[in-house]
Formats: C-alpha cells, sequence, structure tokens
C-alpha cells in the first residue's frame, strides 16, 4: 500500500507528469515570468531610473572603506595594468634593442624603392620637394585616404558637437556671446598678424612641390590664423565671412575636385593612358603635373578642418 | 587591361565620392545616393568575382602611374571579390532593414552624416579587402575605426555615448600595437608591399636573423587586431557597442567591422608573413585557446542576458570565437572554415539583429524578454526571420551555420592530435549553449500572450525595404546552407591564390 506524500504538489514527478501534459507553462513560474510590473519599463530602457535611488547605490559603491571587494578590485586593477603596461614597455624596448641601427647605408630599409623616390623622383613626378613626390604622387593612394580620415573625424565631430542654432543663440550661459573681447592691444596685434599669417599658410600651400611644406602643413597654418581671428572678433565677425554654408562649401568642393583628380589619375595610371596634366619644369611654380592642385584642395580641407574643431568645441557651431 | 579589373578601385572611389557628396544634402537624398552608390558596388564586386572565376587567377591593379613597390596597388582575388560581393550585399540589407530605425533615432539634421559614416565605412571596408600594400591597410583600418566610432555615437543615449567612448579606446590601443608591429615589420624588411614583405621574411627566416623582433612583430600585430575583432577577453565593448547602437549600425558593426579586421589579419598570415612561420612562432596556439575560451564564455554571458540585443551581442563574441578556433587549427581546412564562418555570421547575424529590431517595434520598443513574449504573432515575418537566424546560428541542416559548424569539426579532426579532443568538445558544448539561449528566445517570441498589455494588439507592418532585406538575408541563408560545395571549393581556391 502505497503513501501519498505531503508534499505531491512539489514532488519532481508530479511537475514533470504536468508539464508533458501540458498543464503547466515551462516559463511560467520561477525563471523570469513573474507577471510584469505595469510601471517598470519606460521606453527603450531596461532600468526605470526612478526606481533606483542611484545615488544612493553609487555612494556604496563608492566608499571603499564599506565596500572591500571594490577596494580589492582597485587595487588589483590598478596593479595589473601598470604591470601589464611595464611588461610591454620592456617587450618592446627588448624588440628595439635588437632592430638594425637608424640610418646604416646598408640596412635593409635602404633599398630600391627609396633610392627610386631619390633619384628619379624630380624627373618623374616634376615636384622638387622629394617627400611631396612620395607622397601625393607615388603613393597618392594612401594619402587621398589621409585626407578622408581627415573629412570622416570632422563629420565625426560635428555628430558629437554639433547644436541646433536656435538651441545656441538661446544659450544665456556661453561666454561667446559677451565676444568681441574689449582688447585693444590684441585686436590691434591681431589685425596685423592675420593677413601675414593667412599669406604665410598660402605661401607655404603654394610652394608645397618646390620647398618643404604643402597642403597639410599650410592648411593648419591657415587654420591657426582663423582661429586667432575668432578669439580676437567673435563669432559674429567671423560668420560674416565663413560660417557653415561656406565651410560645406569649400569642403564638399575642394574634396570633390580631389576626388575627381585621384580617380583621373588612377585610371590613367592603370591603363596606361597617356597622363594629360603637363609636368612643366621643376622648379617653377607652375609645375609637377597635379601635385599643386592637390595641395591647394588639402590645404583648403585642413584649414577648414582646424578651424571647424575649434569652433564646434568652443561654440557648437560654426 | 580588362574593363572588368577597374571595378575594385571604382568601388572604393565610388564609396568616397559617395559620402564626400552627402555632406550638404539633405537626409532623404543623402540616402537615396548611399543606397545608389552600395547597390553599384555590389554589382560591381559581383561582376569582378565572376570575372576572377572564369580567369581562375588574380590580378594586381596599380593605382596611379607607378608600379607596385614604388606605388600603390590593389590586388583582387577569387576570396577578395568573394567578401567584397557579400560586405556590400549584407550592408545593403542592414541599411535597408534598419532605415526607419535611423530616422527615428538620428536627429533629424545629423541623418545625412549618418549616411557619409556609412559610405566611408563601406569604402574602408573595401579597401582592407583589396590591399596589397601595408600602409595602405593601415589607412583604411583607421577610416574604418573613426566610422565605426561614429555609428554607434549618432544615436546620442547616454549609453550610446559611453559604449562609443569604449570602443575608442579599446580599437585605437589595438590600432596602436597594429601600427608599431608594421613599422618594425617595416624596418627589418624594408618594405610595405606584401610580396615584397614575404620575399626578405623569407630570407631572413633562412639567414636566422632579427628573431626577437620578429616574434615580437608577430604578437603585436596579430593581438592588436584580435583587440580590435574583439577576442574574448577583450570583448567588453561589443555589447553595449551593439546593444545599444541604431539598428543598422549594430547590423553592420557585429556583421562587417570586426570581420574585416581578421581578414586583414588571414591576409597578413598569408601573403606577408608567411603561415609556415606563423605556425612555428605559435601564435595560433594562442588564438585557439582564446577563441575556445570565447566560444563558451560568450554564449554563457548570452544565456544570462536580459535583453534580445544584449543577447545577440553577446553571441557575436562566440563567433568570433569560433573564427579564431578555426585559424587556430593551423591547417588550410581550418581557415576555410574559419573564412565561411565569416560569411555565414554575417549573413546571420544581421538577419537577427534585423528581425529583433521588428519584434522590438511590435512590442512598444521594449526589448527585454517579458514584453517580447508572442512578438512573432504580431510581426510574422520578424518572427519568421529570427527562427531562421537563430537555427542557423545553433547550426541546423539546410543553414548556413550547419555548414560553418560541420567544416570546423572536420577541419579538427585534421589538426594536431592535441586540439582535436579539446576542439570537437568544447564545439560540442557551445553549440548546446546557442541552442540554450537561442531556442529559449524563439519559444518565448511563439509564446502567446497570457497578460494582454496595451501594446499586445500592435500589428506591425515592416517597410517595403525592410522586408526586401529580410527576405534576400533568409534566401542567402539557405542559399549558404543548400549549396554550400560551391562556396567552400571557392574559399579554398581563393586561399590558395593568397599564397
Amino acid at each position: 500500500m502505497s503513501r501519498i506524500r505531503d508534499d505531491y504538489e512539489n514532488s519532481l514527478w508530479n511537475r514533470l507528469t504536468r508539464w508533458v501534459d501540458g498543464e503547466a507553462d515551462p516559463f511560467a513560474g520561477k525563471m523570469e515570468m513573474e507577471h510584469l510590473r505595469e510601471t517598470n519599463y519606460i521606453g527603450d530602457s531596461v532600468y526605470n531610473p526612478d526606481m533606483l535611488d542611484r545615488e544612493k547605490i553609487a555612494q556604496y559603491l563608492e566608499n571603499t572603506k564599506k565596500n572591500t571587494e571594490m577596494r580589492a578590485f582597485r587595487i588589483l586593477y590598478s596593479l595589473t595594468s601598470v604591470a601589464l603596461c611595464l611588461l610591454l614597455i620592456a617587450v618592446l624596448l627588448l624588440a628595439v634593442s635588437w632592430l638594425p641601427v637608424l640610418g646604416d647605408p646598408n640596412g635593409p630599409n635602404n633599398n630600391e624603392v627609396s633610392a627610386r623616390y631619390i633619384e628619379k623622383g624630380m624627373e618623374e613626378s616634376g615636384a622638387v620637394n622629394m617627400v611631396t613626390n612620395m607622397i601625393l604622387s607615388y603613393r597618392g593612394f594612401d594619402t587621398f585616404g589621409e585626407t578622408c580620415v581627415l573629412f570622416i573625424a570632422a563629420t565625426c565631430v560635428i555628430v558629437l558637437l554639433r547644436k541646433k542654432e536656435e538651441k545656441i543663440e538661446n544659450a544665456r550661459e556661453t561666454d561667446w556671446q559677451y565676444e568681441p573681447r574689449p582688447d585693444a592691444i590684441l585686436q590691434k596685434i591681431t589685425l596685423l598678424l592675420v593677413p601675414v599669417i593667412f599669406l604665410y599658410g598660402f605661401y607655404i600651400i603654394l610652394n608645397g612641390h618646390l620647398s618643404p611644406g604643402g597642403g597639410f602643413s599650410g592648411g593648419a597654418v591657415i587654420g591657426a590664423g582663423l582661429i586667432l581671428y575668432v578669439t580676437t572678433f567673435g563669432f559674429h565677425k567671423t560668420q560674416r565671412f565663413f560660417n557653415e554654408k561656406i565651410y560645406d562649401r569649400i569642403k564638399v568642393g575642394a574634396l570633390s575636385l580631389y576626388s575627381i583628380t585621384m580617380i583621373y589619375y588612377f585610371y590613367t595610371g592603370a591603363n596606361q593612358i597617356k597622363n594629360a596634366i603637363p609636368l612643366g619644369t621643376p622648379g617653377d611654380i607652375l609645375s609637377s603635373g597635379m601635385i599643386l592642385p592637390i595641395n591647394i584642395f588639402v590645404g583648403l580641407e585642413v584649414a577648414c578642418t582646424m578651424y571647424v574643431f575649434f569652433a564646434l568645441f568652443r561654440r557648437g557651431g560654426m | 587591361m580588362n574593363v572588368v579589373q577597374n571595378f575594385p578601385c571604382f568601388s572604393i572611389v565610388l564609396c568616397m565620392v559617395a559620402g564626400i557628396l552627402s555632406t550638404p544634402m539633405k537626409g532623404k537624398d543623402a540616402k537615396r545616393m548611399t543606397l545608389t552608390a552600395v547597390t553599384l558596388v555590389t554589382l560591381m564586386s559581383l561582376v569582378t568575382l565572376l570575372y576572377v572565376v572564369s580567369t581562375g587567377e588574380s590580378f594586381v591593379y596599380t593605382m596611379g602611374k607607378y608600379p607596385a613597390p614604388w606605388g600603390n596597388e590593389i590586388r583582387a582575388g577569387i576570396l577578395e571579390a568573394m567578401l567584397a560581393t557579400v560586405f556590400a550585399l549584407v550592408m545593403l540589407c542592414s541599411l535597408l532593414g534598419g532605415m526607419d530605425h535611423i530616422f527615428r533615432t538620428v536627429e533629424e539634421d545629423k541623418v545625412n552624416l549618418y549616411f557619409i559614416l556609412a559610405d566611408l565605412l563601406l569604402s574602408s571596408l573595401l579597401a582592407i579587402i583589396y590591399t596589397n600594400d601595408l600602409f595602405t591597410g593601415y589607412v583604411f583600418v583607421e577610416i574604418n575605426t573613426i566610422a565605426a566610432c561614429g555609428m554607434i555615437m549618432i544615436r546620442r543615449s547616454g549609453r550610446s555615448l559611453i559604449a562609443a567612448t569604449r570602443y575608442m579606446v579599446m580599437s585605437l590601443i589595438g590600432s596602436g600595437l597594429f601600427l608599431i608591429g608594421l613599422a618594425m615589420l617595416y624596418d627589418i624588411t624594408g618594405h610595405l608591399l606584401m610580396e615584397n614583405v614575404h620575399e626578405s621574411m623569407e630570407r631572413l627566416v633562412e639567414a636566422g636573423q632579427y628573431q626577437i623582433p620578429l616574434l615580437v612583430i608577430i604578437s603585436v600585430i596579430t593581438v592588436g587586431l584580435a583587440i580590435k575583432s574583439g577576442l574574448y577577453p577583450f570583448h567588453s565593448w561589443m555589447p553595449d557597442a551593439y546593444g545599444y547602437s541604431t539598428i543598422s549600425s549594430s547590423a553592420i558593426l557585429s556583421g562587417l567591422v570586426s570581420k574585416s579586421y581578421i581578414i586583414l589579419l588571414i591576409k597578413i598570415f598569408y601573403r606577408v608573413i608567411g603561415f609556415d612561420i606563423i605556425v612555428r612562432s605559435k601564435i595560433v596556439n594562442v588564438l585557439f585557446v582564446f577563441g575556445l575560451i570565447g566560444m563558451v564564455m560568450g554564449s554563457v554571458s548570452a544565456i544570462m542576458a536580459k535583453d534580445i540585443y544584449r543577447m545577440i551581442a553577446y553571441s557575436s563574441i562566440a563567433q568570433i570565437g569560433y573564427v579564431y578556433m578555426g585559424i587556430g587549427l593551423a591547417t588550410e581546412a581550418g581557415m576555410v572554415a574559419a573564412v565561411f564562418h565569416i560569411l555565414t555570421h554575417a549573413v546571420t547575424k544581421s538577419l537577427l539583429f534585423l528581425a529583433a529590431k521588428g519584434l522590438n517595434d511590435a512590442s512598444g520598443h521594449k526589448r527585454i524578454f517579458p514584453a517580447l513574449q508572442g512578438a512573432a504573432f504580431r510581426n510574422p515575418l520578424a518572427g519568421a526571420a529570427f527562427l531562421v537566424g537563430s537555427l542557423s546560428m545553433v547550426g541546423i541542416p539546410m543553414l548556413a551555420g550547419f555548414i560553418s559548424k560541420l567544416l570546423f569539426a572536420v577541419a579538427a579532426l585534421g589538426a594536431g592530435s592535441n586540439k582535436v579532443l579539446i576542439t570537437l568538445i568544447v564545439l560540442a558544448v557551445s553549440t548546446i549553449l546557442n541552442a540554450v539561449y537561442f531556442l529559449h528566445t524563439v519559444i518565448r517570441i511563439y509564446t502567446p500572450v497570457q497578460t494582454p498589455r496595451e501594446f499586445t494588439n500592435i500589428h506591425v507592418r515592416m517597410s517595403m525595404g525592410a522586408v526586401a532585406a529580410v527576405y534576400c538575408l533568409i534566401i542567402l541563408n539557405f542559399g549558404m546552407g543548400l549549396m554550400s560545395q560551391p562556396l567552400t571549393d571557392l574559399i579554398q581556391f581563393g586561399i590558395e591564390m593568397f599564397a
């Protein structure tokens, strides 16, 4: 004679038969099937901030006196990261000490590649400046990619920092509203300096194929001049000649002309069609084929990007 | 020179131009332009693939007037063209499928910026796939990183900003290590072109020179790229980055971006350093071990995840583990399985993200599991898509995931004796864990609701583009599952072409 267990309801067998018979929902019950609490979920987020007293929890967690686990973890974490960094430094230094000596004439990187850049660069690409030859002509694709890096970095900063114009206008607390600064010395000196800086920047860009310099460095100089101007005379005055519309036009214009030049260069080069851009006499200001226009495009893009970084970080708009 | 040989270069530059021209446009126009560009790239890559298959050999394309060691060049073989085709297609599907989510979650005046990021991301993916030059590879890795970061943070909710910061930090550590490795590699070989580096590398190994720097270079490059692709101990950025960005970004990031670094790594293994040297350096064993740990740990975290996006994100960690395990087997069969799994995962994970978004829309935009109950009845297509994706990830026959698991198992049997048993056991355990969390969700979405809530009578209709994207991905999944033999043959042929 069998005896019914007192807790038959909870026995394994009973639960199994009920599950097999389909009386019990396998998900109902223990797992996470407590009925939804209606107020629990707001929008897309998992946690309702009202439900948790965040500050209290944070205080408790941050209080390392009470929270020994946290303290142990922090100590361990910093020790491990320092140890890992030291290890990495040691390994890299060890590797560097085994590398070939810098400037060794018989070293592996003094080979036919650099020889051609030095010996034939001027006659093949037309620029006196070897470095410009190499980055804009021989390895033009890499530099085109590098310019795109700049373009996409500017795009990301805009994504992160650009505010709507009316939002900026409404912000009362920002100090740029008190511009221009009432500083006569700064303004006079800026008026003297800015034209010279711009001129020097254009000089670096336009002489990029003749002397050290080029689009990247010249553009940075012009960008610095713009930043000096805007710090002295304020955004309202700068917006008269440089605002978002003009920025977009310059950027799109320069980059699309650059892309067209590069597509033409790639296509003619790979299909062995004669490149119609004349090389000119090395040493002349109008020489070196496509290098001069590319320097101008890159310079414009770099100058705009420098200024835009500054304006976005300072004001959230141009 | 055949016209088709221009197509790889054209598709890279086309994406860049589309991105540049999107700058002054309104969101809608930028969308049209991007979709056109991505479609064209897909078609061009397909034609390139057919061309390469018909000629049976790879070709190099000089980017400019000067031949290779002096100028830049790109190279297209079967594997490159195939990856480009699949990547562009998955990109197109992800953008189409998440289009309404992009317009909903991104601020109105920044929608065109999203498409700039997407265009440049695709161009960098293509350039990483096609590149034959290490430094070109690095430049486009940089574009890829910045664009991916922007695509995470463009949603501008608190968590996606944190996720973007984390992603940027981890990814830049990876880039830095990779760049250090490249600089040292250039220092000891004097070249950046892959073939030339490989030649001098063989000479150095034969002469026994520079053994210590070589070991450091191999490990620094491998670890750098492994961090960027999210191999197990470096995975902490993944769940947030995939879980809280707009859905197209999640699909693209998990399906394509992290894979592109693995492809670059495989290229470096085969074409730059030489697979024998890699195997002798034992770095593959490190990848193997962490791949195995990742396979299990990713799945365990996925089981414990409380919302559907994070679950899919954790599943990605496990799948990256699979790929590295395949590479770590150090055989050609393992490499074929790894590449096949890259394709499988690209196709399936984007499908799962799109399906999860459809289910989420049908549940009042709530993402936790209890709210998703019965969602498959409210949005049947998304439910079916999630079912197909889950079954494929678990490895049910007729679907792509089954083939990759089969290939992994067969490859494991051919690997060195001490790797056979552990691989098979972990493969089995990981499959069961996959089944636990995926089927748990499938049962959940197909369980009718007991307590009606305000959103349970929503019936969502997906947009035409999203429907097309989901169907396309489902068909791709079945296609890869049912016609796997020609595909694996092509991959094998492509890898042989590498050497």
